[in-house]
């Protein structure tokens, strides 16, 4: 695949669907690796999605994932419908977690999945409306770790 | 250390990935939160978990986890399994506890993904 201009696409995930959780985070590895992106770069992008659809997956109805891959950076917006967050900074503290018995047997809800998305982004922006939705924006820059790896 | 060496240190079955085990498995992790996997784990790790679900799968090919032990003989079912070979991700499982298994693999050698002992050393 050649990267002259921008890519982007999109994924829908159904809320409280266990069985397809993570499909689209994989989608969006697999699109990163046919463009040839850095391995490590990719690593930090699937898990960021993966934590962020999880978080559809257990609290929302239905969300968008969109990803879109320039030479500069790849964004993803997650923008759900759902109950939305009651307190932004309190959901950013690890540990910190409203979630039930059957997300904890699923191996999520131990209070990791924003605090895991803010690690591997270099920007995290969180918007959220109680009652409504939830619209979950990272950022991770292609030219800054480009540039690092040269010096290295 | 190979996965056929750890796979006999464990006394592990083999679900799947039968043709993997010659595999190098440098850095070793045991947990079943996954989000901790996610967050601690390093490409090319070796994971050990009671958490036994297509989640565990999922986990494993994003955070790049190059094989699975599950312990206390837990055993997947078939659609987890159908999983991890789609992903190329050997599946092994052991008679041996979460704690166990650690232990014993720790003591030959092989590196934890997290290192906390060199970090509380290097912190005196």
């Amino acid at each position: 695949m050649r990267m002259d201009k921008s890519y982007s696409q999109s994924f829908e995930i159904t809320g409280n669907n266990f069985v397809d959780a993570g499909k689209a985070a994989t989608e969006v590895k697999m699109i990163l690796k046919q463009i040839g992106i850095n391995s490590d770069i990719i690593r930090r992008v699937a898990i960021a999605s993966y934590e962020a659809e999880m978080n559809v997956v257990m609290y929302a109805k239905r969300a968008s994932m969109n990803i879109e891959i320039s030479q500069e950076k790849i964004k993803i917006v997650v923008a759900d419908e759902g109950p939305g967050i009651q307190n932004i900074e309190l959901a950013m503290k690890e540990g910190y977690s409203t979630a039930t018995t059957e997300m904890r047997e699923m191996g999520f809800g131990a209070g990791m999945g924003l605090p895991n998305i803010k690690r591997n982004a270099d920007h995290l922006k969180i918007e959220s409306e109680v009652g409504k939705g939830t619209k979950v924006e990272f950022v991770i820059e292609l030219i800054k770790h480009r540039a690092e790896s040269i010096e290295q | 250390m190979t996965l056929n060496e750890i796979s006999k240190f464990l006394s592990c079955e083999v679900f799947c990935g039968e043709d993997e085990l010659n595999m190098e498995i440098e850095f070793g992790c045991a947990s079943d939160l996954m989000s901790d996997v996610l967050a601690f784990s390093r490409s090319g790790a070796l994971l050990l978990t009671g958490l036994v679900n297509t989640q565990t799968i999922h986990t494993a090919f994003i955070a790049e986890i190059n094989a699975i032990v599950f312990v206390r003989r837990k055993i997947p079912d078939k659609d987890i399994v159908a999983l991890a070979r789609e992903k190329h991700i050997p599946l092994l499982g052991t008679p041996y506890s979460l704690y166990e298994a650690s232990g014993i693999l720790y003591k030959t050698g092989l590196i934890s993904t997290m290192e906390c002992i060199s970090a509380i050393n290097e912190n005196g």
